[in-house]
């Protein structure tokens, strides 16, 4: 493993008991410091994924190194370095917000620390909530709840499984900065979520799991310039029965009942394309009714991934 | 040796037990103060001394017996089941802690809890019969050996139970009718010798044989053979929970 690496799985494969095969020779290198966005369909793998990096989930086979250390025969010192938001709010509903987080440092093997551990609650703003028993909180201070107990041993490397399911549109922009400043100070974050707007917000890299198998791994910009689409959408004053022979030369199509060019374009390959395009109507007295650009998101070219084509295209560039 | 992560269950299992001392305390002490009204007071005022003991007294071993093994049990169970069927089991399996200091962890709560409880139940007897204890340090020793082997065997039904009921079906329908015909509240000596000898297949005769002695210095089995039936037990016990984590058994898919 390279020192830009703090998480590596190599030949990693589940089966589970019923047989059905979670993950198929999982490969995959997350970088220290970065914030990595594992996207995927339900069922996919991810949690399974997640679980036996944690260790949680015992692998059928396969190696899985965090921060250096064998997660089966190093598994304190790799543990130690992990800190995990599960999926489920899953807490002691009985226990203080003080004394869960307190509980979850201790069983992570560090020596109390009050003077850390308020700072932690401060962060998310649970510091007014310390003595209140969990049930009494709501579904989003459960969650902060969670982020805080996976906090409070100060480790390395920290998964969140879809953190923002269920919490409101404010929370998820609070917890998109708190993870922003969890990465600022030298945290690794491995993210799985389905909203694809929330990876396109903070993920520095993109993968992509479906059926067991990490289809696609690759730098969230270039992601986006290498299969996002740009769009230039003419609508004409009158409507055309064909493209003119003078267009023949830009990647046009004709919809509308003939009465938009729609045009697909690189920006950066070709800068002078829209200008030399638009004089060319200008030429041929094509006259504009209006005109407007589209841009592919990332849940655009998720689906198209999904949807297969871009597997093999897609692999060779990655991890 | 994760020390902060067996304090760390430790302290939270002790927490829930101060939590609720109605249920830890206060109904385990009531149980058993009737026991010692009707059994004790009421009924044995008609019996005969046995062994030289006064029937009262002759049946303080066996219910402090038949109270620690209820609770090891229903405590360890409880506190190993709670997280799994909360799904807080995530954050004990995802630590950087061994088995061996999981079940430090719970089982040395559980045995501490029954240990406690079976001290508040001593004193409660003394206000119902008179006795006197003539191996006290023994008696603690067994005290102490039998609710760890218990935890131990409660810890190994929170991990095998997938629901409440099977939660309450061995306490239940096991360990309290093998109590009470494990010679709790008589001396096996007065059975037929066919039953003596089928009773001598009963686990708890041991327990409570060996703990009687340490109080009154008669017992109805040899106190060497009762220490090496429970300290064999304690053995299966520990051999069931080290294959548990070796094979992620209920607790690791």
């Amino acid at each position: 493993m390279s020192h830009e690496n703090i998480i590596s799985v190599s030949g990693l494969n589940k089966t589970y008991a019923s047989g059905f095969q979670a993950l198929k020779h999982v490969d995959l290198e997350i970088r220290r410091g970065e914030i990595f966005a594992l996207l995927g369909p339900n069922g996919a793998g991810k949690t399974t994924l997640i679980n036996i990096i944690c260790g949680i989930v015992n692998a059928s086979a396969g190696r899985v190194l965090a921060d250096g250390h064998d997660i089966a025969k190093e598994y304190r010192v790799a543990r130690a370095s992990i800190g995990l938001v599960p999926q489920e709010l899953t807490n002691d509903a009985f226990e203080s917000v003080w004394n869960t987080v307190n509980f979850s440092r201790g069983l992570f093997g560090k020596a109390p620390n009050p003077s850390y551990l308020e700072k932690v609650l401060k962060d998310l703003a649970l510091w007014d909530k310390k003595d209140n028993k969990i049930m009494t909180l709501s579904g989003g201070m459960k969650r902060r709840v969670l982020i805080a107990k996976a906090l409070s041993h100060e480790p390395k490397i920290l998964f969140l499984d879809e953190p923002t399911a269920g919490v409101d549109v404010d929370l998820r922009r609070d917890m998109w900065v708190m993870v922003r400043h969890l990465r600022e100070n030298g945290v690794t974050i491995i993210l799985t979520t389905h909203y694809i707007e929330e990876a396109e917000e903070m993920a520095d890299r993109i993968g992509i799991i479906s059926k067991g198998e990490i289809i696609l791994v690759e730098d969230k910009v270039a992601l986006m310039q290498k299969l996002g689409k740009k769009q230039l959408i003419l609508v004409l004053q009158r409507p055309l029965e064909a493209l003119p022979p003078a267009l023949a030369s830009f990647e046009l199509e004709l919809s509308g009942a003939g009465t938009k060019l729609v045009y697909t374009f690189d920006a950066k390959a070709d800068p002078s394309a829209i200008a030399r395009l638009l004089k060319a109507l200008t030429d041929l007295s094509l006259d504009l009714k209006d005109l407007q650009t589209t841009e592919s998101s990332l849940e655009d070219i998720f689906v198209g991934l999904l949807k297969g084509g871009a597997k093999n295209s897609a692999k060779g560039g990655s991890r | 040796m994760n020390y902060y992560a067996m304090k760390a269950i430790y302290k939270f299992e002790m927490a829930r037990f101060w939590r609720t001392l109605l249920q830890s305390i206060a109904a385990p002490v009531i149980s058993t103060s009737l026991y010692f009204i009707v059994f004790g007071s009421a009924i044995g005022s008609r019996m005969t001394a046995i062994d030289n003991v006064s029937y009262g007294a002759f049946i303080v071993p066996g219910l402090i017996m038949l109270a620690i093994l209820g609770e090891s049990i229903s405590n360890a169970s409880f506190g190993i089941y709670m997280p799994k069927w909360s799904g807080t089991i995530y954050e004990i399996l995802s630590a950087p802690i061994s088995p061996f200091e999981i079940v430090i962890g719970y089982v040395g709560a559980a045995a501490s809890k029954s240990i406690i409880l079976a001290l508040i139940i001593l004193g409660t007897a003394r206000a119902f019969v008179d006795f006197s204890i003539m191996h006290p340090v023994w008696m603690l020793a067994f005290l102490v050996l039998t609710s760890i082997t218990f935890s131990l065997f409660g810890f190994i039904i929170g991990i095998w139970a997938d629901g409440f009921e099977k939660l309450q079906i061995v306490p239940t329908m096991i360990v309290t009718p093998l109590t009470f015909l494990g010679g709790s509240f008589y001396s096996i000596n007065m059975l037929p010798s066919v039953w003596q000898k089928i009773t001598l297949f009963n686990p708890v005769v041991y327990l409570v044989s060996c703990f009687r002695w340490s109080f009154y210095g008669v017992s109805d089995v040899s106190v060497g053979l009762s220490l090496t039936m429970t300290c064999l037990f304690l053995l299966v016990c520990l051999g069931a929970v080290w294959i548990i984590f070796r094979t992620g058994y209920k607790i690791k898919s």
